[in-house]
């Protein structure tokens, strides 16, 4: 497991689940009731502000924040962009 | 796809308006009845629900057993007050004006929302209006994430998307609103040993559109099975004034003017009425989507949005929870 998702599943865990439920990294987090709009905004926030990566309007999507997986392919991409730039 | 599995507006018409203002006139009574109140109180907005059950309860138990509180605040439309008092005069009903701001700004309301706007447009202060929004569903698949749209003294509009923090507080500051005009509600009830009532349409209860302990609180619920459609409809069976049944739903609860879309729901009401008939009656999103003039995705992203809202209403409609066994004597269940 990398670093990026440690910290992420680190975050769901301590926020939106209580107890040790497990977590596909491929499963929907908002169809599951993992987290509601108020939950996606925080999330976006954790992003942002812990993890350093600005999230533009049009990058919060379903594709990018909808399941574990998808979170950590979102940000190795904004990181490696950055890197790159 | 077979025919029968699309539908339109007319699954939602009232085959007998008549009726069923019967069916819930005799509801209000048998239920005020068990409760050993005699009479109703309702706030009045100005707006078609609560016109409609202003209707009801004068059909119910006679326009002098019903009491109708006016409770304007400092960010209510300035037609607020004269359209309840128009619908309270159509119906006969006696009004009491109560003025709820001083209560507002002593529980801090203005200036807790204030502050937290401030966290994320620092300028923000006296003279500027402001609103929360959401983006649409139709038009993009991105989350939707609350922002706020502030004007200035000057006019520019100013926007910024919310932090969860802000968002909190600023909902929290706001729903002092609701919370405090439902006390004010249940004194008046005390004071003449009547029910109060409740004016949720069916869209609203379903969907969580209301604050827990606020305009979520109340004896009975008259009109929170009807879709929003059919209140229309029995708001013309009842004789609602048509300056009323034209105006269009707003929230009435932030100092810009406000839409019901912009803030909660995906879709107008008619088409969201016409959405959560299919999710209440097990249709698929492509049942809507003739009809509403949607792409099957869109139409699927309305119905997530409706699943998503059920999974957060359901805290807000859960009673007390208790944790022990207690004699059920003390308990009413359904009417």
């Amino acid at each position: 497991m990398s670093d990026t998702e440690r910290k992420v599943r680190d975050f769901l865990r301590e926020n939106f689940i209580l107890g040790d439920e497990a977590l596909d990294g491929d499963a929907s987090l908002t169809r599951s009731g993992v987290l509601d709009s108020m939950g996606v905004l925080e999330l976006i926030m954790f992003v942002e502000s812990d993890l350093g990566v600005r999230v533009p309007d049009e990058d919060t999507l379903p594709e990018n924040f909808d399941s574990v997986d998808r979170i950590v392919a979102y940000l190795d991409g904004r990181t490696a962009a950055s890197h790159a730039g | 796809m077979p025919a029968e599995a699309r539908i339109d507006a007319s699954v939602l018409e009232l085959r007998d308006p008549e009726a069923t203002i019967r069916t819930i006139a005799d509801g209000l009574v048998r239920t005020v009845r068990r409760f050993r109140r005699r009479g109703a109180v309702l706030g009045l907005s100005g707006g078609i629900d609560s016109s409609v059950v202003a209707a009801l309860a004068a059909r119910a138990f006679g326009p002098e057993r019903v009491l109708g509180v006016l409770m304007p605040e400092t960010d209510s439309d300035p037609d607020t007050l004269r359209l309840s008092r128009l619908a309270a005069d159509a119906f006969g009903i006696e009004t009491v004006l109560e003025e709820v701001a001083p209560a507002l700004t002593a529980l801090g309301c203005y200036r807790r929302r204030d502050d937290a706007i401030r966290k994320v447009l620092p300028d923000y202060g006296d003279g500027w209006t402001s609103k929360i929004v959401l983006p649409s569903v139709i038009d993009s698949e991105a989350f939707r994430l609350f922002s706020v749209v502030a004007r200035d003294p000057d006019g520019t509009e100013h926007r910024a998307r919310l932090t969860p923090e802000a968002y909190l507080e600023v909902v929290a500051a706001t729903s002092f609103k609701q919370r405090t005009r439902k006390m004010v509600e249940y004194h008046h009830a005390d004071r003449l040993v009547y029910a109060v009532l409740g004016t949720p349409n069916r869209l609203e209860y379903d969907q969580g559109f209301f604050v827990k302990g606020g305009d979520g609180a109340a004896d009975v619920k008259p009109i929170a099975h009807l879709y929003k459609t059919q209140v229309y409809a029995l708001a013309e069976a009842l004789g609602v004034p048509e300056e009323i049944r034209a105006r269009p739903p707003t929230t009435d609860t932030y100092s810009m003017p406000q839409s019901q879309e912009e803030f909660y729901f995906a879709l107008p009401y008619a088409a969201m009425d016409l959405c959560l008939y299919a999710v209440d009656h097990g249709l698929p999103a492509t049942a809507v989507t003739k009809a509403l003039d949607l792409t099957p995705q869109q139409a699927t992203r309305v119905f997530d949005d409706i699943a998503a809202k059920r999974r957060v209403a359901r805290y807000l409609h859960a009673s007390p929870v208790l944790l022990g066994t207690v004699g059920a004597e003390s308990r009413f269940d359904a009417a």
